[in-house]
C-alpha cells in the first residue's frame, strides 16, 4: 500500500482522508505560467503593435487603425522619404555613439578605480554616483540647459551629447562594477610576475576579463541615449532626434515609416542577443571532454 | 654563489610589524622553505622577493645584484601563487606562453618550450584545454608550467598545494620535488604544513611573529629545535623545566623539576646557567614497567604514570604524567611479539639517551592552569 505522499508524486487519486490536497495543486500547476504569460504579453504587446503597424497600409494620415497588409514601407525610398526624419535618425545614431563609447570608456575607469583603490571621498563618489539615475529627468535637463546657457555654450548636437555622457556614466560605472569587484587582481599580479608591464597587463588580462560587462553597459546606455526626450528636448537648439522628432509628428499623426525604424532597431538588439546565445552554446558543445582527475 | 640575499629586511603594515629584520641567504639550486602559522610573515616576504610588495627597510638581492624597489615585471623571478591566479579567459597554452609572449619570443620556440613544459608537469596535449575544464590537480600543475617555462632564476611558491587534497597534495609534494631536481631552478617555498616542509626542503626557515625562529636542514630542525616554539611546531615534542646543574666538558648535566637529572651535550644549550626547558621527542623515549626496570634503560630517566594509551596500528602512543604533572607523549612502534601493551595506571619508567636530549630557553609563561598542557604540543597542522 503506498504512502499519500508518494501517490502525490505518482499523481494518483488520492482517497478521501485528503480530498483538499488534489485540487490546490492542480491550481498551482497553471497559476505560475499563466501569470508568467501575462507578464510577458504585458512586456511584448507594444512592441508586437509596433510591429505590426509597420505593415499597415493606412488610408489617411492616422496610422492607428488596420486598413490592410503592405509591404511598401520597407521600401528603402518610401522608408527614406521624410528627410528631416532620415536627418533625425543619423542625428541619434550619432548622438547614441559618441556618447556610449566616451561614457563607457571614463564609467569603466572609475568603476575599476573604485573596486581597486581605497581613496578618500571613495564612499561619498559611490553615493554621488547614484545622483543622476534617481535624479528626475526633466531637474537634469532644466539645470544642463540652465549651465549650457550661463556658459555660452551654443545648444546642438554638442550638447546633446556632453548631456548623455553625463547621465550615462552612472550607469555604466554600476555595471562595470558588478563585474570589476569579483575580479581577481591576483590575476594582475600574475601578469606582472610573467613580465608584462601594468598597461600589457590591463590590455591582456583585466580588460578581456571585464569586457562582457563593459559591453552590457555599452548597450543599456546606448539605449538609454537613443530614445532619450526629457533632457534631449531640454539642450537640443535646433537639433533634432528621433524621440523629438516623433513627439513632433504625433501631433500631426506619426508615419509608418517611424514604425519600420523602430522595428529595425529592435530587430538588430534582438540578433545581438540571439548570435551570443547562440556563440555562448556553441562554445559549450565543441569544448573538448573533461580529462582525468 | 648565493642565489638570495635577504638584509634586515622589515615589512610594516599600519599597525603591525609582519616582517622583522630579517637576513637570510639562499644558496642556488636549494630547495628552501619558509614555514610558520598563518599571520607570521612567510607571504609577505615571499610578496617582497617577487615585487609584490614594497620593504619598509632592508635590501633584497637576487644573483648578486639589488632589486629592492624593482617592479615584479623586471625581476627575473616567478610565482605560483596559492589560488594558481591561471587566465581564465585563456587556454592551457596560451597560459604558459604569456610569460614568453611578453619576452617576444619567436612562436616556434614558444610552441616547442611550452610542449616541453606541459610534458615535464605530465599534462602532455593539454594545450587547448580550458582552465574550467581542468581539475584542482591539473591546475596546479599548469600554474607550475606558466612560471617555469619562463626559466627564472628563482621560483616562488606561495602554500601551492594547499587547495589540494591530502592524497593528491602528497603526490604533487613528490611531484614538485621531482621537476625541481629536473630543471635545478631554486624554489622558495611557503607553507604552514611542518610535514611538506620537512618532505621537500633541503633548508627551511620557522617563522614566528616576523622573525625567524631557526633556520636549518629538517633533520636540524626536528631533532635539535633551538626554540620552545620550533619544538612544537615541527612535530608532537616534550618539555620538562630544569636548572643547569653542572658543565662538565662536553656533557651537562640539568637538574629537572620533577626530582631526576638528565645529561646532554654541553653544546646544545642556550645559556651557560639558570633554568631552561629541556626536550625530547616522543619515538625517542623508551618505556617500560617500573617494578620491571632492566638494562634496556637509557642514561636520562624519569618516573610516570600512564593515563592512557592508545593504538593507532603502526605504533601505540602513551600518555603519561610524571609526578609533578607534566604531561610527557611516549610513541612506541608496534614490532610485534615483545611489544606487550602497558594499562592505564601503570607506574612507568620513561628513558632516552643524552644524545636525543635537546635544550631550549625558557621563555615566561602564564603559570599553571592546573594542567601543564603546553608543553607536548602537537604540531600546527591542517
Amino acid at each position: 500500500m503506498a504512502t499519500t505522499t508518494e501517490r502525490i508524486a505518482r499523481r494518483e487519486p488520492i482517497d478521501a482522508t485528503a480530498p483538499p490536497q488534489k485540487p490546490r495543486k492542480r491550481r498551482k500547476e497553471w497559476l505560475l505560467p499563466a501569470y508568467t504569460g501575462l507578464v510577458i504579453a504585458y512586456l511584448f504587446v507594444p512592441i508586437a503593435i509596433m510591429i505590426l503597424f509597420g505593415f499597415n497600409n493606412p488610408a489617411g494620415r492616422y496610422n492607428f487603425q488596420w486598413e490592410g497588409f503592405t509591404l511598401k514601407w520597407y521600401n528603402p525610398t518610401t522608408l527614406l522619404e521624410y528627410e528631416d526624419l532620415n536627418d533625425a535618425l543619423i542625428n541619434s545614431l550619432t548622438v547614441a555613439i559618441v556618447s556610449t563609447l566616451i561614457a563607457t570608456a571614463l564609467g569603466t575607469l572609475i568603476a575599476l578605480a573604485l573596486t581597486r583603490h581605497r581613496f578618500r571621498g571613495r564612499s561619498s563618489l559611490n553615493l554621488g554616483l547614484f545622483l543622476p539615475m534617481a535624479s528626475p529627468e526633466v531637474v537634469l535637463g532644466v539645470s544642463l540647459l540652465a549651465l549650457f546657457v550661463s556658459i555660452n555654450v551654443p545648444l546642438g548636437l554638442v550638447t546633446i551629447i556632453i548631456a548623455h555622457i553625463m547621465f550615462s556614466i552612472s550607469f555604466v560605472v554600476v555595471t562595470v562594477k558588478a563585474r570589476t569587484s569579483g575580479f581577481d587582481h591576483n590575476l594582475e599580479d600574475a601578469a606582472g610576475d610573467l613580465g608584462a608591464d601594468p598597461w600589457t597587463a590591463f590590455w591582456t588580462v583585466t580588460f578581456p576579463l571585464i569586457f562582457p560587462g563593459i559591453l552590457a553597459a555599452g548597450l543599456l546606455v546606448f539605449a538609454l541615449s537613443i530614445d532619450d526626450y526629457v533632457i534631449t528636448s531640454f539642450n537640443a537648439g535646433g537639433a533634432t532626434t528621433i524621440p523629438l522628432w516623433v513627439y513632433g509628428a504625433s501631433r500631426i499623426g506619426v508615419p509608418p515609416q517611424v514604425n519600420v525604424m523602430g522595428t529595425l532597431l529592435f530587430s538588430l538588439g534582438l540578433l545581438y542577443v540571439i548570435v551570443s546565445l547562440w556563440r555562448g552554446r556553441k562554445a559549450e558543445a565543441l569544448a573538448p571532454p573533461v580529462g582525468k582527475g | 654563489m648565493p642565489d638570495i640575499r635577504l638584509e634586515g629586511l622589515t615589512k610594516e603594515f599600519k599597525e603591525m610589524v609582519a616582517v622583522d629584520h630579517i637576513d637570510l641567504t639562499i644558496e642556488e639550486g636549494e630547495f628552501f622553505s619558509l614555514l610558520g602559522p598563518s599571520g607570521c610573515g612567510k607571504t609577505t616576504t615571499l610578496r617582497m622577493i617577487g615585487g609584490f610588495e614594497d620593504p619598509t627597510e632592508g635590501h633584497i638581492y637576487l644573483g648578486g645584484s639589488e632589486v629592492t624597489g624593482l617592479p615584479p615585471y623586471k625581476r627575473n623571478v616567478n610565482t605560483v601563487f596559492q589560488s594558481y591566479a591561471l587566465f581564465p579567459h585563456l587556454n592551457v597554452h596560451d597560459n604558459v606562453a604569456y610569460g614568453l609572449k611578453r619576452k617576444k619570443v619567436a612562436g616556434d620556440e614558444i610552441k616547442s618550450r611550452v610542449h616541453e613544459m606541459l610534458d615535464i608537469v605530465d599534462l602532455p596535449g593539454y594545450e587547448q584545454r580550458r582552465i574550467n575544464q581542468l581539475s584542482g590537480g591539473q591546475q596546479q600543475r599548469v600554474a607550475l608550467a606558466r612560471a617555469l617555462v619562463n626559466r627564472p632564476a628563482l621560483l616562488l611558491l606561495d602554500e601551492p598545494l594547499g587547495a589540494l587534497d591530502l592524497k593528491l597534495r602528497k603526490t604533487m609534494q613528490l611531484e614538485l620535488k621531482r621537476i625541481q631536481g629536473d630543471v635545478g631552478i631554486t624554489f622558495v617555498y611557503v607553507t604552514h604544513d611542518q610535514e611538506e616542509a620537512m618532505t621537500m626542503s633541503n633548508r627551511i626557515a620557522v617563522m614566528n611573529a616576523g622573525h625567524f625562529e631557526q633556520v636549518g636542514a629538517p633533520q636540524d630542525v626536528y631533532e635539535l629545535p633551538a626554540t620552545e616554539f620550533v619544538s612544537g611546531f615541527l612535530g608532537a615534542s616534550n618539555l620538562l623545566e630544569g636548572e643547569i646543574e653542572s658543565v662538565n666538558g662536553p656533557t651537562a648535566k640539568v637538574a629537572l623539576e620533577l626530582g631526576a637529572t638528565v645529561a646532554l651535550p654541553a653544546d646544545r644549550l642556550p645559556t651557560r646557567q639558570g633554568r631552561i626547558g629541556i626536550g625530547v621527542r616522543p619515538e625517542k623515549i623508551h618505556i617500560q614497567d617500573a617494578s620491571a626496570a632492566d638494562a634496556s634503560s637509557r642514561a636520562n630517566a624519569i618516573e610516570a604514570m600512564v593515563r592512557m594509551s592508545t593504538y593507532t596500528g603502526v605504533s601505540t602512543s602513551y600518555e603519561c604524567r610524571t609526578s609533578d604533572g607534566s604531561p610527557v607523549v611516549v610513541y612506541v612502534q608496534n614490532l610485534g611479539s615483545s611489544s606487550v601493551s602497558i594499562g592505564a595506571g601503570t607506574r612507568v619508567r620513561l628513558s632516552w639517551d643524552p644524545e636525543h636530549t635537546f635544550a631550549v630557553k625558557r621563555v615566561a609563561k602564564a603559570e599553571d592552569d592546573g594542567d601543564k598542557t603546553a608543553t607536548a604540543m602537537e604540531g600546527a597542522r591542517t
